[in-house]
């Protein structure tokens, strides 16, 4: 049953509100990871703006990291919408005396752990997650990381140790994008597929949806049992909205020019209609 | 050290629910299975999996608990480095990093259970404090330490068990300040962790040869360190040396030195440490540490060539 706060048209308008200001943005300061920010906005969004409880006392609320840290973008223009961060944050990102980084760093508002390099916040979600148990708090931790993540080691440390310690209160949202740095994730690591098998088999609940569908991943989300910890796989496009950045390495990093960015404007307006 | 350390967590724990034991399975004696028993919902033992053991205390400091992180130095702090450093140290988090065996102290096992960069590593880290009690008994009230005067994350540098007592006559401890645990006027050696015994060798070697007087300083906090304390030390005595059982890189010696130059120190010093090399032979402690050189005869003898010469 859809929570009727949450609507799903609304999302998609401000995703692509949220793709303009990322391209926007991306003309100011140059380094920008706008692809890997593109392919899990509608992650971000629907577990902030649809799932998480955010009401009230900080103390109950349900907290969100940003495992996959290089999508900043993307969580600075939630936090952004909600209020959290003032706008000229985001403007004035990466600039000195500013507290933007391409990267969260903890100690920001709505910034609730540093993140950047892959592979921490799994680990942070389930010693957040004890504590909770721990403390008789119900609330839970939503998690987004990258598919190139799934890649370290520490990450399937976290993945053994959470379901072991009864932990039940972590969603995990893996933006699978297929990219990673010098190419695809599954050419890279053939045999390392199909994942949804594998985080199974470590105890998790898993799914798999369309990662850049607002209602297909509330649905799922908000299907899980709880009774276990819950992975949802969403396939996603990096680079999405943007013909000539989706599924393109270069634009992990780059920022398009003056004419590129027109292409771009207009491109996104008609993304996941 | 063990038994002291587990006795006095088991004694913080007690009375303080925010904190907990998080070991990758190696645990430690009697006082951690009181802990174990009576709070099993604060002793956590993730397996042998160390970077989940720092990034779980991590999570739980962000949520208020004071995790302590146990295992052989080794595994507490090189396995999951960029844990400490990113999750603990990035994040100032109050994440105490207890690390056995500090040095060479598990002497059989090889240079894989060996932790004698320990001190360098963790000392560059911004926001941690990096501790070495030298006997039981300081062990005792610098692992209390760590909850009491430190907010941020620690590194508590352990040897292993059957250290003696060194300090009954000692100074009284003051955190963070050098300690005389041997009165002294014309050698001072500085030296931290269960090494400092051999200190005392070293001193009771140059008093019978000499009749001269040698002082000895426990400095249970290398980060920060007790800057000012040392330079009087530098200033105060004709001959000064560090002796210590790590690396001769990033250890208290270069920072002593660096000291004695800041201040335009006039006495000598003189650094002992373990040599840059990972040996290939086994023994006791003892054994391997005179191997790296370390050796009461040596360092006696040589200090009581430069006290000669220092007339």
């Amino acid at each position: 049953m859809a929570n009727p706060r949450f609507d799903f048209n609304e999302a998609k308008q401000r995703c692509r509100k949220f793709r303009r200001r990322i391209l926007d943005i991306s003309q100011e300061v140059g380094a920008l990871h706008i692809a890997p920010s593109f392919s899990c906005l509608e992650l971000v969004d629907t577990a902030y703006m649809g799932l998480m409880n955010r009401a009230g006392n900080p103390d109950t609320s349900d907290t969100f990291l940003l495992s996959k840290g290089h999508g900043a973008p993307a969580l600075y223009c939630v936090l952004e919408e909600l209020g959290i961060i003032p706008r000229t944050y985001l403007e004035n990102i990466c600039k000195p005396g500013w507290p933007l980084a391409t990267h969260p760093d903890y100690g920001t508002p709505g910034i609730e752990a540093s993140t950047g390099s892959l592979g921490h916040g799994l680990a942070l979600a389930v010693g957040m997650a004890y504590a909770d148990k721990m403390h008789g708090k119900a609330r839970d931790i939503y998690v987004v990381m990258s598919d190139g993540e799934l890649q370290e080691g520490s990450v399937w440390e976290a993945l053994m140790v959470a379901p072991s310690f009864g932990i039940t209160h972590i969603i995990a949202l893996v933006d699978l994008n297929d990219f990673q740095s010098l190419g695809q994730t599954s050419k890279t690591l053939p045999n390392f597929y199909p994942m949804l098998d594998k985080l199974r088999a470590f105890g998790w609940e898993a799914a798999e949806v369309d990662g850049h569908d607002a209602k297909s991943i509330y649905d799922a989300v908000k299907g899980r049992s709880g009774q276990k910890p819950f992975v949802l796989v969403g396939r996603t496009t990096k680079g999405k909205g943007v013909s000539y950045m989706e599924n393109v390495p270069i634009w992990h990093y780059r920022a398009p020019n003056a004419e590129e960015y027109k292409i771009a404007i207009k491109e996104v307006e008609g993304c996941c209609l | 050290m063990r038994n002291s350390f587990a006795n006095a967590f088991h004694d913080l724990a007690k009375n303080d629910r925010r904190i907990y034991l998080v070991v990758a399975d190696i645990t430690a004696a009697a006082g951690v299975a009181s802990f174990q028993k009576e709070s099993p919902e604060r002793f956590l033992n993730v397996g042998v999996a160390e970077q989940m053991m720092i990034g779980m205390c991590a999570g739980l400091a962000l949520r208020g608990c004071i995790p302590f992180a146990y295992t052989i130095a080794t595994f507490t702090i090189y396995r999951p480095f960029e844990q400490v450093r990113v999750d603990c140290c990035y994040q100032n988090l109050p994440v105490k990093l207890v690390g056995v065996g500090g040095g060479v102290n598990y002497s059989t096992l090889g240079s894989t259970h060996h932790a004698s960069e320990d001190v360098a590593i963790m000392s560059v880290l911004p926001n941690m404090t990096v501790l070495a009690p030298c006997d039981p008994a300081e062990t005792a009230v610098v692992t209390k330490a760590c909850v009491e005067k430190v907010p941020g994350p620690v590194y508590l540098r352990l040897g292993k068990a059957g250290e003696p007592d060194l300090t009954s006559k000692a100074d009284p401890f003051e955190f963070g300040k050098l300690r005389f645990i041997k009165p002294g006027n014309d050698v001072c050696l500085l030296s931290y962790g269960p090494l400092t015994k051999m200190a005392f060798d070293v001193a009771e070697r140059i008093e019978a040869k000499t009749g001269k007087s040698v002082a000895i300083v426990s400095v249970h906090s290398l980060k920060p360190l007790d800057e000012i304390g040392v330079a009087q030390i530098l200033a105060r005595f004709p001959v000064v040396a560090v002796i210590e059982e790590h690396a001769p890189y990033g250890g208290l010696g270069p920072r002593v030195k660096a000291i004695a130059c800041d201040t335009g120190a006039r006495c000598a010093v003189r650094a002992y440490a373990l040599k840059d090399e990972f040996l290939h032979t086994y023994g006791s402690h003892a054994d391997l540490l005179k191997a790296h050189g370390l050796d009461p005869d040596r360092i006696s003898g040589e200090l009581i060539q430069l006290l000669a010469t220092r007339k």
